[in-house]
């Protein structure tokens, strides 16, 4: 899309330059390099911790003695608990460590499920329209619009009857998030495949007689699926949020099922008002960390894939290579200087509104 | 000269000859119909689906008494409420009632739902409100300033404020503020909406309304309304910091975008001062879809003042809202979630009506 | 005479993802008080950044040598855009120097009256009262030919036409009385017809206000109207700088010969047209034709029970095998829509179209679609006609995997690099994604695309109007010869009566959906019947000052008698 490939045209980029996170990386500069950098930070200590959990914890998320007896309740952190104990006799560190485990589960159900229903319901509803095309945006759009929370409290009624098992606690959390999730891959898969479908390509197509099903997967799916990786970041903090929301309001995953986050701010709450600051903060943190590192990772990336919002190095004093005359993107007539005008798409903001539903 | 180009019907017509997505004709009182209606479908939608993922679980008597009644003594109590007949014949009178803005009785308190919301309903809408006076406090100025140093390094840390604001969880905010200025410091009140002494003067009152700086206003006690304020403070501060994290961004990617458009640079051609340009020519048509979005941030607010409730024992809809599901009331729960998808699509219209006001490409 | 502006040795880069582009290289050129110079150039050539520059306008990635010295209109000030401070700028912008932007309907902020944003720039420069700003902003509307203007001063842009946005844009560059006027592209987003009336207006604002004008175009035509004196611009260099009759009469740098070679002049291609009819048999009108409409009529749905919009209404047309069809209009006259109804696209309401013999009310995309290898297309967009993610060997392998000629696109390579020779292009293009392709090659390579199955019809939708002038004689030139090689029966649809009067058999005038004259070029520029082709004809600007003069009292004259 620059001007200067166009000149030389390398049949493929360098593969430096197509790796996703990094090819980024690497354009950034200055504030947003490290946006990028501090998100990718945090993101990293999140993941390596729900992986090597075991290594990394000192005791078991649902331990309360070893051999020297009895944690104890509500220890201030000391050299054997780092984090101090919790009101119901546990490690905090062992369980901020084994949150992570149960976070990161909860991202990927949710996550994974959410996007291919939401993405084949969103396509098909975008390129055929019709009845059903209608149905699915009125019952999305009430969904969409309605307190995911409170939808979600529901459904962890239906699903688990309120409280259980990491299964049962990851599937309820995981569950209510995929319903809520799902309207807005609709949403936005369907949009972006209403505007493809009207772009000359994809008329093209059918004027060659392409059929749908083939327009359909060679031409819009993959045109269409390109802002996906933002939202992706966006709803997994919005998943890790949720999450911690039901376990906070009561809808946790039990202590000895797994390691809960939420759960064990709720049980926490009554600490503070007693000075007890602990048992709050480590599982706090432990949650803006991973939300943090992927909101930010998400939002530098938002920012690179959009020229209008992407910082450049400062060029000296009028230097560089007269772009050819030939080498204008869409060589429309009316654009200013080769290659300038036409980095800068007509892309909108709508979408925006998106990324800010929790 | 000649007026060959005063009909527009041609011209205006987009090159492709096909006509516009968004027709301007019509005229608002329309608009306003159409818009209307689309609020009956979105209750009618949630109402249906939060009644039978509900019923999924079973009846709200088996949920509320499973286990402490036998099952002859269950049937019985099922069978007066009408539970034991077709979950359609079910459905349907819900909905009837409904529409007679019947929203059943508590199971636990046995006292009908409307009344609950009569006497919760004011402190949620009082924290709203608050906590929506400091979102556009804090968010909108935020948002233009860094729009306005865009790249620079005031901007960084605007964005990154607005980032972390919305990366803290609501509840976890809460804490740590009560920590902070409650317990150690000791500045503030640790939780409620008033201390019991304000709470009895106001009681007093012939006629109060439940929102408690209206109810402390009226008692004339200067002390009664300094501690109901300082009560919402910590509150609305948790809850509206989230929402201004969304506002700043929102306000920021929209006026960056107008910032790029032709008008805004024909009105500095025109010698029009950098601020001004910010503050009427790219915030005002930024605003229109800045709207809209905040309009769907009432249901955020919604999710977010229950937990916020939960964490300050703010005596409000979402706090009863999670004594209800502890107690298993689900009756209660019910009827307090359709309410609050019946004010959620109100809101929502009334701001795109609002938003349609603000453009006078629909106006007209 | 003095001068208003000098711009000495201006250069101007960017920086780009590609590290940093020079925009404009080495550029002199002055302005004499209540002159117009035209800027000419092609895309690319730095013409608009020369003019941003002048109001100090350039975006933030820019960096600029040299200097702009800006006089007022009293000779008694001067300064360099490129040095002064952001306040002298502000006060500088507006009162000494303004500017017409290309496309009105973004230059004007949809949110406030027009009167409001022209007494904003009266305000900004003085303390005008609100009511004193609006008599003048009345007034100003009133002398840009605004009819009404006590009424319309309180309306919303999106209430005004496209021409009449352009007078409001130009009427808010008059209100402060700047000594000159930048206008970039004023006519480009216009009818012709409207172009004309907004040409008259520019060349008022220099005969009763006595504003010179920077004018800044790709369009040989419209210099040729209003221009005094022509600088031609070239990969960010000024390559010529002449009065307008020198310029046009004898042109010195290759460029502008080239150029000038380049552009189309109506009359050109009838005489070709005349070789091509003796050159057919006989009895070839007897022939059945590979489109027929009659009393074609095509409605767009309204929205919410709104009345539909009648986009074509009662068209009869014809194009029998091999002729090229010329379909001529302006915007909203349906043009575009007959072309997306021959290929299935847009849905027939009335009347009979018949493609290849189908009828089309009422065809089912089932039954068309073996029909759909008989009929290529080529879109007005080259940048958006090619799928982003596909390569062009791919792209335009399509039709013949579509329609089982080859199993995929890599079996089909050999035919694929067959065609890009055939269009021209090389066949290592064929492994290059869309965007490395300038907009004439991509075009070249829908040529390709479209005539890969040898179709018996071929519908071109602006094909060139996305392009510059000289790629644009190209890529007609290339079109001429397909046609001559293929044979194809083609509807060739364009806003410009030059460019189809090149290529077509014959031309048909559409008007808001109705079919106003047909015949060959001959008849139809030579003496058109109809008072609507008169005035396209007459409006359409000729690259020849001398006969543009010539043509303008013509057009003159054709408005008093109606």
């Amino acid at each position: 899309m620059t001007a200067a490939s166009v000149t030389q045209a390398p049949p493929r980029r360098r593969l430096r330059d197509r790796l996703p996170v990094l090819h980024q990386l690497r354009q950034s500069v200055g504030l947003q390099r490290g946006m990028l950098v501090a998100g990718l930070i945090m993101l990293g200590v999140f993941i390596l911790c729900a992986i090597f959990a075991p290594l990394i914890a000192p005791y078991g998320f649902a331990q309360r003695a070893d051999a020297s007896g009895s944690f104890g309740t509500q220890q201030p952190p000391s050299p054997e608990h780092l984090f101090g104990t919790t009101v119901g006799g546990y490690d905090v560190l062992s369980r901020v460590v084994f949150g992570s485990q149960t976070a990161i589960l909860v991202v990927i159900v949710a996550v994974t499920l959410s996007l291919f229903i939401g993405v084949a319901l969103g396509l098909y509803g975008g390129y055929f329209g019709g009845w059903l095309d209608k149905v699915m945006v009125v019952v999305f759009d009430a969904i969409y619009a309605f307190p995911s929370l409170l939808l979600a409290i529901v459904l962890s009624i239906v699903i688990s009857g309120g409280q259980s098992s990491l299964w049962g606690g990851v599937l309820a959390a995981g569950g209510s998030i995929i319903v809520v999730f799902i309207p807005q891959y609709f949403r936005v898969i369907r949009a972006e495949t209403v505007r493809i479908k009207a772009e000359p390509f994809v008329e093209s197509a059918k004027v060659l007689g392409a059929s749908s099903t083939r327009i359909v997967f060679k031409h819009v799916f993959r045109n269409a699926t390109r802002t996906l990786p933002l939202i992706i970041t966006l709803n997994s903090a919005e998943a890790i949020l949720t999450l911690a929301g039901l376990g906070y309001i009561g809808f946790g995953i039990e202590p000895t099922a797994a390691a809960d986050w939420g759960y064990d701010l709720n049980k926490a709450q009554s600490d503070v008002t007693s000075g007890i600051w602990w048992t709050a903060l480590y599982p706090g943190l432990a949650i803006v960390i991973a939300v943090l590192g992927i909101m930010l990772v998400g939002e530098s990336l938002n920012d690179l894939a959009d020229p209008r919002l992407r910082a450049r190095r400062r060029v000296s004093q009028a230097s560089g290579q007269v772009a050819e005359t030939s080498v204008v993107p869409g060589g429309t007539l009316t654009a200013g200087p080769g290659g300038i005008d036409g980095l800068e798409d007509g892309e909108t903001f709508d979408e925006h509104g998106i990324e800010v539903k929790r | 000269m000649s007026t060959l180009d005063t009909v527009p019907s041609t011209e205006d017509l987009p090159a492709a000859g096909r006509p516009k997505p968004k027709s301007s004709g019509g005229g608002f009182g329309r608009y306003l119909l159409v818009r209307f209606l689309l609020i009956f479908p979105t209750i009618f939608i949630l109402v249906t689906l939060v009644f039978f993922l509900m019923r999924t679980t079973g009846d709200p008597i088996t949920a509320a008494q499973g286990g402490r009644l036998g099952p002859e003594a269950l049937a019985e109590l099922r069978a007066a409420a009408g539970y034991d007949r077709p979950i359609i014949v079910q459905f349907l009178e819900y909905l009837g009632q409904i529409v007679t803005l019947n929203f059943g009785d508590t199971l636990t308190t046995n006292r009908p739902v409307v009344e609950v919301l009569a006497t919760y309903g004011p402190a949620t809408f009082e924290l709203v409100f608050y906590s929506l006076i400091v979102a556009f406090v804090v968010g909108i100025p935020l948002g233009l300033f860094a729009a306005y140093y865009r790249d620079k390094p005031q901007d960084a840390v605007f964005r990154v404020l607005a980032i972390y604001w919305y990366a803290v969880p609501i509840f976890f905010a809460g804490l740590i503020l009560k920590l902070i200025f409650s317990v150690w410091l000791k500045w503030l009140p640790v939780a409620g909406r008033a201390s019991v002494g304000a709470e009895l003067q106001m009681q007093a009152l012939p006629n109060k309304t439940g929102f408690y700086t209206i109810d402390a206003l009226m008692t004339g006690n200067p002390a009664v309304l300094g501690d109901v304020l300082a009560h919402v403070v910590l509150p609305a501060t948790a809850l509206g910091l989230l929402t201004a994290g969304i506002f700043l961004r929102l306000v920021r990617t929209n006026v960056i975008g107008t910032l790029a458009t032709d008008y805004v640079d024909a009105a500095r051609s025109r010698g029009v001062h950098e601020y001004r340009l910010l503050r009427k020519h790219a915030y005002r048509p930024a605003l229109i879809p800045i709207i809209t979005v905040i309009g769907l941030q009432i249901a955020l607010l919604l999710s977010g003042a229950v937990l916020t409730e939960t964490t300050f024992e703010w005596k409000g809809l979402g706090f009863i809202l999670v004594e209800f599901i502890e107690s298993r009331d689900y009756v209660a729960v019910q009827g307090i979630v359709v309410l609050l998808a019946i004010i959620v699509a109100l809101t929502n219209f009334i701001v795109d009506i609002i938003a349609a006001f603000i453009d006078p490409r629909v106006r007209y | 005479m003095s001068t208003v502006v000098d711009i000495r040795n201006l250069g101007v880069s960017f920086s780009t993802d590609a590290g940093a582009v020079k925009a404009v290289e080495d550029v002199s050129i002055s302005v004499e008080r209540g002159e117009v110079l035209a800027i000419v150039g092609e895309s690319g050539s730095g013409k608009t950044v020369t003019a941003k520059t002048i109001l100090g306008l350039l975006p933030e990635t820019a960096t600029t040598k040299g200097a702009v010295v800006l006089s007022n209109r009293e000779g008694t000030r001067e300064s360099d855009v490129i040095s002064i401070s952001k306040q002298k700028l502000r006060d500088i912008r507006g009162t000494d120097v303004a500017m017409v932007f290309q496309e009105p309907s973004t230059a004007l902020n949809p949110v406030y009256t027009v009167g409001w944003q022209i007494a904003e720039g009266l305000q900004a420069h003085s303390d005008m009262s609100k009511k004193e700003a609006r008599a003048k902003a009345i007034e100003i509307l009133g002398r840009v030919g605004i009819p009404d203007p006590e009424v319309r001063v309180d309306h919303y842009p999106h209430q005004f036409s496209g021409g009449q946005k352009q007078r409001v844009v130009i009427a808010m560059a008059l209100v402060l009385d700047p000594g000159l006027i930048v206008a970039d592209e004023p006519t480009t987003a216009l009818d012709v017809t409207v172009q004309a009336e907004i040409l008259d207006l520019l060349r008022r604002c220099r005969d009763e206000f006595g504003t010179a004008i920077v004018l800044i175009t790709h369009n040989m035509g419209v210099v040729a109207d209003l221009a005094d004196r022509v600088a031609v611009m070239y990969q960010g260099n000024v390559v010529e700088q002449a009065d307008v009759k020198t310029l046009f009469a004898a042109p010195q740098a290759d460029y502008t010969k080239a150029l000038l070679a380049a552009v189309p002049y109506v009359g050109h291609g009838t005489v070709r047209a005349a070789e091509r009819a003796a050159a057919r048999p006989t009895n070839w009108t007897d022939q059945p034709p590979v489109v027929e409409a009659t009393d074609l009529e095509i409605v767009y749905p309204g929205r919410f029970g709104r009345a539909g919009f009648r986009a074509v209404d009662g068209v009869d047309l014809v194009i029998r095998p091999g002729e090229v069809l010329g379909l001529v209009g302006e915007s909203g006259s349906g043009k575009t829509t007959i072309g997306r109804a021959i290929a299935g696209l847009t849905k027939v309401t009335g009347g009979s179209l018949k493609v290849l013999d189908a009828e089309m009310n009422g065809i089912r995309e089932r039954q068309f679609r073996p029909l759909r290898s008989r009929i290529g297309f080529v879109f007005q967009d080259p940048a958006s006609s090619f799928n982003p993610l596909l390569t062009i060997a791919e792209c335009v392998a399509e039709p013949l995997v579509i329609h089982g000629r080859a199993k995929d696109a890599s079996s089909a390579r050999a035919r694929v690099n067959e065609l890009l020779e055939a269009v021209q292009l090389p066949r290592a293009y064929g492994d290059r994604y869309p965007h490395e392709l300038s907009g004439g090659q991509r075009q070249r390579a829908s040529l390709a695309r479209a005539l890969a199955l040898e179709p018996e019809l071929l519908i071109a939708d602006e094909p060139t109007s996305a392009l510059d002038v000289s790629v644009q004689a190209r890529v007609l030139e290339l079109f001429a010869e397909l046609q001559r090689e293929f044979g194809f029966a083609s509807l060739f649809i364009s806003h410009d009566l030059a460019v189809v009067d090149l290529l077509a058999d014959r031309i048909a005038v559409l008007y808001r959906g109705r079919l106003v004259e047909e015949g060959t070029g001959t008849e139809v520029l030579g003496s058109p019947a109809d008072p609507y082709t008169q005035r396209l004809l007459a409006s359409l600007p000729v690259p020849d000052p001398v006969a543009q003069a010539e043509r303008r009292e013509e057009l003159r004259r054709l408005r008093e008698a109606e």
